[in-house]
């Protein structure tokens, strides 16, 4: 494992932490339907779809971006997805997304759906992006485009990863929630996670161009 | 309008639970919408009532925020944003409640109110021209606003001419931009009056009054004896925006108005107040509730209390009612405290404030009575036992914790002169709740309007009319 590897490795982790802790993200929906049902098997019930719908999310992004790589040369592409992830920071600071068909009654399929649709506008996927174009350049200099046979396994592999740290946090704090601290905690401890989101966003969009 | 965001921690006038909100602070302002009777080119108004009773100003109007023109008809009102931020599928805890949204009845006019800078001097920032709403819409006269969890919900009694129907528009929280006409399907809803919804249940439920030219210039006699103003409640997808099923309480029961379902998420109930009985002039108050699973249920309704007219001299009752030789009930507004607890009830035309206690919603108990006003009685306030009140109890708002009630006696100015041929004369009072039952007026805290006529009331931080919850 090169050092590369490893650093994109614990990046992507770190952002699957960082999306999982997002109440916004699906833990505290997880919370509402345990609350609704009165019991834990609903909160459990609720994790599954929600990491799918994430990681679908994310691979979204990703396809999305390989695709782009085979006609737009990795250069351009990172202006691209800079340009994306910095006005999504700026806009993040001063509208709000609302979904308009959701709703507290969902199956496991609006569930999934749901997920994937929070993480898709919020940015979570293009978020990943620069450190998996990172990881696709580490292989090869010349760009994405002489790099696409390893990147459908590179792309798979960055996707699990990611929507494994994610699973993990979101479960251990929507638990935490359900269990032991209560909803009060809400108001007190649910810090302006969309500040730092535009940040990161913002944050990520520049690392992008300098890395 | 978007401003910058910058709060890093919730807005603390959110809860995720009623019963979370009931342990807020006790409310320290109200906003009360002020109509003024005469039409002599004078404007509504928005006032501001110092309600904290530590304050030298306790009971007086601290301000008055003047509408930009006459014959608005302000009405009801609400916040952008509310309690409802904080539900799991469309969070925003970082908002404001902070403009409020101020509907004219009669104007169509939708006026934007910001409270913030000075929270003890609201200022008027935004207006949003009948035009725009009837452009954007199809629809006019709006009337009940609730900040949604995906957006502000609005609701109006008209359409294009002053005909029906009447429907739901939904209005962007951050800019005030009229997105659209609300509905997907509407099945046979025509009539429309107030809306409220069980966000825990994805349902909504709309209630029916009467088009704008079935009420604009006056109840209609002629009408309401063919039982043509609403008596039917309409169940809805919420999320789908979709009809679902019809509630129909039967042609003699006329007016079905103010909506109060369960504040709890997870129950599946309500009240709706009836104004009168084709065939007695007696009030009512139904329950409507599901009945059956997820999977194979429906909705019903069914009255749970019905008050009586009372038995009047002809001399003493204006020229509509002299022949019944009665004064009806009119029940006009109820509201339920956040614990789902206390059902008040507004007799506006034989002036008295009902409490029944509704822990068992199956099986109301009266639980307390208050007396003021009333087209007969003329109650008057205990601290000013020589002044005859008109008017009766009619918008009623309970603070988050219920333990105060606030009172206002205008219906809606062509209603108010036929009820109350003399004018009424406008005036606010509050009640103290007793914990186990029972209510009593506040000897400190009554005010009289000069020339305006008070309508609803909202209070600062929230109230149990103004939030709805995800969580219970």
């Amino acid at each position: 494992m090169t050092y590369e590897h490893l650093t994109s490795w614990t990046t992507l982790i770190i952002l699957g932490a960082f999306h999982g802790i997002n109440p916004a993200m699906g833990w505290l929906f997880a919370v509402a339907q345990g609350l609704q049902e009165h019991r834990r098997s609903a909160v459990l019930r609720a994790l599954g779809p929600l990491a799918l719908g994430h990681a679908l999310a994310i691979f979204t992004a990703i396809l999305v971006a390989m695709i782009a790589g085979f006609t737009i040369p990795v250069h351009y592409l990172r202006w691209l997805v800079a340009a994306v992830l910095v006005g999504m920071g700026v806009r993040c600071l001063f509208r709000h997304s609302h979904l308009r068909w959701a709703g507290m009654r969902v199956g496991i399929g609006q569930l999934t759906l749901w997920s994937f649709l929070v993480a898709s506008v919020h940015g979570a996927g293009v978020m990943v992006l620069p450190v998996f174009l990172r990881m696709s350049t580490a292989h090869a200099s010349g760009g994405l485009t002489d790099n696409v046979s390893g990147m459908p396994a590179a792309a798979i592999s960055a996707t699990m990863l990611h929507a494994a740290a994610y699973l993990l946090v979101t479960a251990g704090t929507a638990l935490l929630v359900f269990e032991k601290l209560g909803l009060g905690l809400l108001r007190k401890a649910w810090i302006n996670l969309d500040l730092i989101w535009a940040a990161a966003l913002a944050g990520t969009g520049v690392a992008t161009l300098v890395m | 309008m978007a401003t910058l965001r910058t709060a890093l921690r919730p807005d603390p006038t959110f809860y995720p639970s009623p019963k979370m909100a009931m342990e807020a602070a006790p409310e320290k302002l109200a906003f009360v919408t002020l109509l003024n009777p005469k039409q002599d080119g004078q404007s509504d108004a928005l006032a501001l009532l110092d309600v904290d009773p530590s304050s030298p100003n306790f009971g007086q109007v601290v301000s008055e925020t003047r509408m930009p023109f006459a014959g608005d008809e302000l009405h009801h009102f609400g916040w952008n944003a509310c309690s409802s931020c904080l539900c799991p599928y469309s969070p925003h805890p970082h908002m404001e409640r902070r403009y409020l949204v101020v509907p004219g009845l009669r104007s169509s006019r939708i006026h934007i109110i910001d409270t913030k800078p000075d929270p003890r001097n609201p200022k008027l920032v935004k207006v949003i021209e009948p035009e725009t709403v009837l452009k954007r819409t199809g629809y006019s006269r709006p009337h009940t606003s609730h900040c949604g969890p995906d957006g502000i919900y609005i609701n109006a009694i008209g359409s294009s001419n002053a005909d029906g129907p009447g429907g739901i528009f939904v209005m962007d929280p951050d800019t005030f931009e009229i997105k659209g006409r609300w509905e997907e399907d509407r099945g046979p809803q025509f009539l429309a009056y107030d809306f409220w919804w069980h966000l825990g249940h994805d349902t909504m439920i709309t209630s029916e009054w009467g088009t704008p030219s079935m009420v604009e210039d006056g109840i209609n006699p002629e009408l309401l004896v063919a039982g043509k103003y609403g008596h039917a409640l309409h169940v809805w997808d919420l999320r789908e925006r979709r009809h679902q099923q019809v509630l129909d309480l039967g042609p003699e029961q006329q007016m079905v108005l103010e909506l109060r379902p369960a504040h709890d998420p997870n129950k599946t109930y309500g009240f709706v107040g009836v104004v009168t009985s084709l065939k007695d002039l007696s009030s009512s108050i139904w329950l409507w509730y599901r009945e059956g699973t997820n999977g194979s249920s429906s909705w019903k309704i069914r009255k749970v209390i019905e008050i009586p007219a009372e038995a009047a001299d002809p001399e003493q009752l204006p020229p509509l009612l002299k022949g019944f030789k009665a004064v009806p009930p009119l029940v006009t507004d109820i509201n339920l405290s956040l614990d789902d607890r206390f059902l008040y009830v507004s007799c506006w035309g034989t002036g008295e404030l009902l409490q029944y206690d509704v822990s068992n919603p199956f099986q109301p108990t009266k639980a307390g009575s208050v007396k003021l006003g009333g087209i007969v009685r003329r109650q008057p306030h205990s601290s000013y036992p020589d002044v005859a009140l008109n008017g009766g109890p009619q918008m009623v708002e309970i603070s988050r914790d219920g333990k105060r009630v606030y009172l206002t006696n205008s219906l809606y100015r062509t209603w108010d002169e036929q009820f109350y041929p003399d004018g009424v004369r406008g005036w606010l009072a509050k009640l103290d709740v007793d914990p186990n039952s029972g209510m009593r007026l506040d000897p400190k805290l009554f005010v009289h309007f000069e020339s305006m006529r008070p309508h609803q009331v909202r209070l600062e931080g929230g109230d149990s009319s103004s939030d709805s919850f995800c969580f219970s």
